[in-house]
């Protein structure tokens, strides 16, 4: 008798160990959607949340590993000329849209051409671009004008959708009733779409993955309160918290329920870096070593403890660690007030008034704010706190009204893509949020961003952005202060959820629940 | 004035209420001294409990900064938004309301339905739209107060110097041709003063929950540490960390207590006829 139930519970044992392996199928899962999105038809809105909850409606060509390597999606295999200037794209037969019409090379044709009109950035994503062609229709060549180096990573769904001609042809993309309903190639199809309480998908049988995706459906509850978005993870009312759903605050004590997992990946592709603008037209601000001594002065190691829960990395400058060609050999700025206020004496500062704008996206940043004011004050800094709200701080930065200000930006993988942007004179723009908002303009460094995006190979580039990292740290046109992680907080019985590099924008395809 | 302190005095609750606010200004002017460090400075690891670390008695909010020392400086925030304020509204309301009960007419009706033009709008929302256009800073968050609280001064003044116009003394003053701003300022103000008093105890006490709930909505001074800040920021940890919010909550109840206390007190010393009877 015992023997038998020692072995009844041995062979019991093995089975789970062998399940814990193999996925279920079947289930729904439920996550929270935040802010609820405008819209979901992602070749028109890039919106955060529409990112999120389109990129399992829509592909890309391609898909990007934590690593950024590129991963097949709608394209099986692809090819890069030599001279770095063609790239060729096997595209994946067999797949269809969700309406059961075959998708073919031409409804990436389509696509590029729409998204040159509705979306800024796949619009400079492409400006190397010379010319697309699909010699067959499971074949797409793109050549270059001149070669582009970070141009294999554009191809995420969210930089470049794929959206079906035979739906958008001859129609006016941006009022297409279809957009209410949008029709993709992807693992989930949509279903319903309650405003003010749920957008509905539902498993797409057809999917060009076999096997896949292995749970049923997905709806993305949208509660609109911070406080209720963890009482509805509490109660089990959604199993998934994507990053930022709740207050930086409570991601301890949610991080603690019982059979809660938290991970910090499946950001690596926008890799959200945060700083503060430092408006290089203040006569103060202005000075290299004020800016120096702003970098010393404020305690970046506290900020990712404290108001960040140990979350992120304190940034070493303008590229995050998790970009292609990023280097730590540059300047470093410890936390170190003494020489802040060494660097300010030599600046000659005599307590003019500084302003500082945090950014009004709730607890964390305004905590974050009123840190690195008491942080600037210490070293003897006049720092005045401003208040305001969304549209007035909009409307101050991209004005120019401002000397600090408070921001996150993404980075998309290569310094190409989203850093440079930030640093040359030609992003100089009034009326713009984003870009060159400090004004810092350097001839040097306008050059070097200039041939890094176009050099080959990537040891060349990776030579260039060395050197342009380490004039940029010792430059401070911006005070660079952490790598942001958004913590996605789950019921652990979903597995697999997170396994590329935008996370749980493409996520569930792979994703299981483990009952 | 003897007879005024000595009523003041024995009625317990106004003794009480102004041994509290007597501490509160006394806190307000020299608890500098005592924290000579800014309360935004952070001193210790955050999140610590009150009453285990004899530097921080009251512990530490979110950032480490010393609970005890925002209790003291936001004394001098709240009572500072409140006195001034409260002032304000007097300087507005008791001229409008003098000139409207004085005059009369067309000159009352005017100045009465201007009155109420501010009267029928919720004096809260009104001040939180106030701030959030002239964006939140120690001035707009007086002015917006002081705007939505002196049409009651108005209306009081106004009902007291109807009544008190047709006395003899004051006819008598018209009669020997005295000027009207001397009748209004020197016959029948004095004389209408004392519910003015009371109801301007009764503001300073407002405007400081007025002030509190501001701040604690993220409308307050950014700049500025005060009770209503602390409660809002510490709001979303109550369940952590239950001593960020309840002590400067326990601060803006006991002193909005003591200024209730005072106009109690107040009432009482300068009413006449209840002075009489407690004889």
């Amino acid at each position: 008798m015992l023997k038998k139930l020692v072995l009844a519970l041995a062979l019991s044992s093995v089975s789970t160990l062998a399940m814990a392996q193999e996925p279920k199928l079947g289930g729904t899962i439920n996550a929270v959607i935040q802010p609820e999105p405008p819209g979901l038809m992602l070749a028109l809105v890039q919106n955060g949340p529409t990112q999120m909850v389109s990129g399992n409606i829509y592909e890309g060509l391609l898909r990007y590993s934590k690593t950024l390597e590129p991963q097949p999606g709608l394209a099986e295999s692809w090819t890069i000329s030599p001279d770095a200037k063609t790239y060729t794209f096997k595209l994946k037969q067999g797949v269809t849209w969700h309406d059961g019409k075959p998708f073919t090379a031409a409804d990436v044709l389509f696509s590029i051409e729409t998204l040159k009109v509705t979306h800024a950035r796949a619009r400079n994503n492409l400006v190397q671009l010379d010319k697309v062609e699909a010699p067959d229709d499971y074949t797409v060549v793109f050549t270059l004008k001149q070669p582009f180096g970070p141009f294999i990573g554009i191809f995420e769904v969210g930089s470049m959708p794929i959206i079906p001609k035979h739906i958008y042809e001859g129609t006016d993309v941006k009022t297409n009733p279809a957009n209410n309903a949008p029709i993709g190639t992807g693992p989930f199809m949509f279903k319903e779409w309650k405003k003010g309480s749920f957008i509905q998908l539902v498993k797409n049988p057809n999917y060009h993955v076999k096997g896949k995706p292995y749970i049923d459906g997905i709806y993305w509850q949208i509660i609109p309160d911070a406080a209720a978005r963890s009482v509805a993870y509490e109660t089990g009312k959604v199993d998934v918290l994507p990053g930022g759903s709740i207050e930086n605050f409570d991601v301890p004590r949610v991080s603690k329920l019982p059979n809660t997992c938290v991970t910090g990946d499946g950001w690596e592709f926008f890799s959200p870096m945060a700083w503060m603008w430092l408006n290089n037209r203040n006569p103060v601000l202005a000075n290299k070593k004020v800016r120096q001594a702003i970098m010393y002065a404020v305690d970046r190691e506290f900020a990712k403890d404290v108001i960040w829960n140990g979350l992120g990395k304190v940034a070493t400058g303008p590229s995050s660690s998790a970009i292609k060609f990023y280097t730590d050999n540059v300047p470093k700025y410890p936390y170190d007030p003494a020489k802040a206020k060494a660097l300010l004496k030599e600046a000659g500062y005599k307590g003019e008034k500084i302003r500082l704008m945090p950014l009004p996206y709730g607890e964390t940043w305004s905590r974050w704010g009123e840190a690195v004011k008491q942080n600037l004050v210490d070293v003897g800094m006049n720092i005045e706190t401003i208040a305001t709200d969304v549209p007035g701080s909009n409307q101050k930065n991209s004005e120019w009204d401002y000397d600090i200000s408070f921001t996150y930006l993404y980075q998309y993988g290569d310094p190409a893509l989203g850093v440079g942007r930030n640093y040359v004179t030609s992003a100089i723009q009034k009326g713009q949020l984003f870009n060159n908002l400090e004004g810092y303009s350097n001839p040097e460094v306008d050059k070097l961003f200039e041939e890094g995006a176009v050099a080959t190979p990537d040891s060349k580039r990776k030579e260039i952005y060395d050197k342009v990292q380490k004039i940029l740290v010792e430059d401070v046109p911006v005070a660079w202060q952490l790598e942001l992680q958004f913590p996605t907080i789950t019921n652990c019985k979903i597995k697999n959820l997170i396994t590329t590099g935008i996370g749980v924008n493409d996520g569930f395809r792979d994703a299981w629940i483990d009952k | 004035m003897k007879k005024f302190w000595k009523a003041m005095l024995r009625n317990p609750g106004g003794l009480i209420g102004l041994v509290i606010i007597f501490i509160a200004i006394f806190i307000a002017l020299f608890g500098q001294m005592i924290f000579p460090n800014s309360p935004w400075r952070m001193v210790q690891r955050p999140f610590l409990p009150p009453f285990t670390n004899p530097m921080v008695t009251l512990g530490t909010d979110a950032l480490g900064r010393d609970v005890f020392a925002g209790l003291i400086y936001g004394a001098r925030v709240s009572l500072l938004v409140g006195l001034v304020s409260t002032t304000v509204a007097l300087t507005i309301g008791v001229p409008v309301g003098a000139i409207a009960g004085y005059f009369g007419g067309k000159v009352d009706d005017a100045l009465m339905r201007f009155t109420e033009f501010f009267q029928t709008i919720p004096s809260f929302p009104l001040a939180i739209v106030l701030v959030a256009i002239l964006q939140p800073s120690i001035y707009s968050i007086v002015g917006s107060i002081a705007i939505v609280s002196w049409p009651p001064v108005a209306r009081l003044v106004r009902g007291e110097v109807l009544s008190l116009r047709t006395r003899e003394y004051v006819q008598a003053a018209i009669v020997t041709g005295q000027s009207n701003t001397w009748i209004i300022s020197r016959e029948i103000l004095p004389n209408a003063l004392s519910p003015v008093i009371v109801l301007a105890s009764l503001m300073v006490a407002n405007a400081i929950l007025l002030e509190s709930s501001l701040s604690f909505l993220g409308l307050g001074d950014p700049n500025l540490m005060s009770w209503g800040y602390m409660v809002g920021a510490g709001r979303t940890v109550i369940r952590q960390a239950w001593w960020i919010t309840v002590f400067p909550g326990i601060a803006i109840l006991i002193s909005v207590l003591g200024m209730n206390l005072i106009g109690e007190g107040l009432n009482d010393a300068l009413n006449p006829r209840l002075a009489k009877d407690s004889r």
